[in-house]
């Protein structure tokens, strides 16, 4: 257990330093490379500078299992355009000139495996990434053969759990987490659903209930203020993905922050 | 004194360092509840009766072990033919579906889905849905759809509602990947049918063992024919491996016998435009497995080729790339002329239409020599009439 409680005297993470704040959290996920081959840094840049307090950076993956058709086609393009890992990690090697926010990569585990889960981590402390969020990575194997890498290179590993998640389960994910969890939002891919139900509160208010020790923030189904409000009631944030993602492909880069204080309703 | 190897999967999911359960956490639930219960459900007897009478009275098991007299002139050697072809819907593919058919009702699942490239595994499911009444989701690249239309029209006719999966390269990985969001989607009432020895555990696990009838039967039938219940050499072909893992199972711990995986080379190993994934692949993650499997330095997955769709998957079972790893198995790779050519010898030699990716497993004798009194089992996992067309094609018929 005491692997879990990273208490030693390296400053706290960025992750951990966002979730103390007394704010309700918007994270947004971009897949990078997307939709044109450079605009990685820019869109990171203009995220933070729209107040965003999060971002989850996608590397593309060709067969996203969990993600829905709007991610799969932004991960196509990206891949297409010529992203890869290798690519993503030059992009961000200045990041931290002009970034400060929490940055976490988002990607499925055959692309970090392959480049080796020890160099990838170790990259990504060098860059200043905080986190990752791999779905396909169970988090048995993670206890078992990774935790111990990437807490070396100082990243937090992010969980998910759906409504289907049993109480023991969500304790067990909670005793390895060390950051947040990212709690999605209904059994479905990215994408699928929009808003939310009785179910949906019910299940946020369950999860308020089981005083976790680590903060949740809410993923799937938030697409504009009135989602985002929603959860964030039950929950210290919320993301949004494949609305972001729509947006980048209909009005492109340049319009970020018509999308920002939209959810943020500054307007 | 050397240890005995172990092939078989352990209690965590892995054969050596392939298998385990990849999955995101929305596939969790579902995939725990089956890896909980698929043994015990196997293991009660009412089960096991239902299982037995359907293979024999509807999929009409036991094949023939079929001694290819002629064949084994030409090639020198004693050659059996395992006639998976002459199952109802014409391959192995139903073996399996009918396991899982009746484990899905065990579970109190009335949603099946199912992935398949050619068509074969999706009209096998197709059928087994239509005998149990359930409603049955079948994912299929929106090029295979095209390609394979009788399929299609078999399994509509079949009840099935047949969904073209439109991304990436709308073949057979997008088809499961299709399948495998539809899971995430409908985590209560659905069970996945996977149609090869792949997936997450205790999928590969699985439907190794509702295969691995074919190697039991073998066993009695050779010693009908030769006083002995094992051959030198077992051979099957591989795409993902559902066929192969059910002609070797029972072979695995006996040393005696030799395994012969045949893989689509496609036009030729290094053309660029192949399947032979153990030559190709490297260690990864695909569809819920650490496996071998074709994939660029990036980890991307990449589009595999075979004239035959059946063998046109870009990994393999972790099963056989345990069996390729340890040396057990020894992986042979045909390119798509030599399976025609011998599918066509088939033809001619024996009177049997062969399924063009059984063809691959045939087209060994052109490269390999045994010797006269070798016993040689071949799996004839599928039979050719949903291939008349490439057939024709490629023989200007």
């Amino acid at each position: 257990m005491d692997s879990c409680l990273r208490r030693n005297d390296k400053k706290m993470n960025r992750i951990n330093q966002k979730l103390q704040e007394d704010k309700k959290l918007l994270s947004i996920y971009f897949t990078a490379g997307y939709p044109n081959i450079n605009d990685t840094a820019t869109i990171i840049q203009d995220l933070e500078k729209n107040g965003v307090d999060m971002i989850e950076i996608g590397l593309p993956f060709s067969d996203p299992l969990a993600d829905g058709p709007t991610i799969q086609a932004s991960s196509t393009q990206a891949l297409k355009n010529g992203m890869t890992t290798e690519v993503l990690f030059e992009q961000l090697k200045d990041i931290r000139k002009s970034v400060s926010i929490p940055l976490i990569i988002m990607g499925y585990f055959n692309p970090m495996f392959q480049y080796g889960v020890d160099a990838f981590c170790k990259k990504c402390q060098e860059i200043g990434i905080d986190g990752l969020i791999i779905p396909d990575l169970p988090v048995d194997v993670y206890h078992e053969k990774y935790q111990t890498i990437f807490e070396k290179h100082g990243l937090i590993n992010v969980f998910l759990i759906t409504p289907q998640t049993s109480d023991e389960r969500i304790h067990y994910i909670d005793s390895i987490s060390n950051g947040f969890i990212y709690m999605v939002s209904s059994a479905s891919t990215t994408g699928a659903k929009v808003g939310f139900g009785e179910e949906q509160t019910q299940y946020f208010e369950r999860i308020g209930n089981m005083n976790l020790k680590n903060p949740q923030i809410v993923g799937f189904g938030i697409s504009n203020n009135q989602t985002f409000t929603q959860a964030t009631q039950y929950a210290k944030g919320a993301i949004i993905g494949s609305a972001f993602v729509k947006h980048v492909t209909n009005e492109g880069i340049s319009n970020i922050n018509h999308f920002i204080s939209s959810i943020l309703n500054h307007e | 004194m050397t240890e005995i190897m172990n092939y078989n999967v352990n209690e965590k999911g892995y054969y050596g360092e392939f298998g385990g359960a990849y999955i995101p956490e929305m596939l969790y639930p579902n995939v725990e509840e089956l890896r909980q219960n698929y043994l015990k459900v196997m293991a009660e007897p009412e089960f096991q009766k239902e299982f037995d009478q359907l293979l024999k009275d509807y999929v009409g098991r036991p094949s023939p072990l079929y001694f290819a007299k002629r064949l084994s002139e030409k090639y020198n050697a004693k050659i059996y033919l395992k006639r998976e072809d002459l199952n109802h819907t014409g391959a192995h593919k139903i073996n399996n579906t009918i396991g899982q058919i009746l484990m899905a009702k065990r579970l109190g699942k009335h949603r099946i889905i199912a992935e398949t490239g050619a068509g074969q595994h999706g009209v096998a499911t197709a059928t087994v849905c239509a005998l149990m009444g359930l409603e049955c989701i079948v994912y299929m690249g929106e090029i295979d759809i095209k390609r394979q239309a009788p399929n299609v029209a078999r399994m509509k006719m079949l009840g099935a509602t047949v969904v073209p999966a439109l991304s990436g390269s709308r073949t057979l990985k997008d088809a499961t990947n299709e399948a495998i969001r539809d899971w995430i989607n409908n985590p209560v009432d659905t069970h996945y049918i996977i149609g090869s020895a792949i997936g997450p555990h205790p999928y590969p696990d699985m439907v190794t063992k509702f295969q691995s009838v074919i190697s039991e039967e073998i066993k009695w039938q050779l010693n009908e024919h030769e006083g002995r219940e094992n051959p030198d050499y077992v051979v099957a072909c591989i795409g993902g491996g559902s066929n192969a893992a059910g002609t070797y199972y029972h072979f695995l711990h006996e040393p005696d016998v030799n395994i012969i995986a045949v893989e689509a080379a496609g036009l030729g190993v290094d053309s660029g435009e192949s399947a032979a994934t153990s030559v190709l692949g490297k260690e990864g993650i695909i569809h819920g497995c650490k496996t071998l499997l074709m994939q660029t330095n990036d980890g991307q997955i990449t589009e595999p080729y075979s004239i035959s769709a059946g063998l046109d998957y870009p990994g393999v079972g972790p099963m056989h790339a345990h069996l390729c790893k340890t040396g057990r198995a020894e992986f042979m790779a045909i390119t798509d002329d030599e399976a025609m050519k011998a599918g066509l010898k088939l033809c001619e030699l024996e009177g049997i239409i062969p399924a063009i990716e059984s063809s691959h497993a045939l087209a060994i004798f052109e490269q390999k020599s045994f010797k006269p009194n070798d016993v040689v089992v071949v799996s004839l996992s599928g039979r050719g009439d949903k291939d008349l067309e490439n057939y024709i094609e490629y023989f200007k018929i």
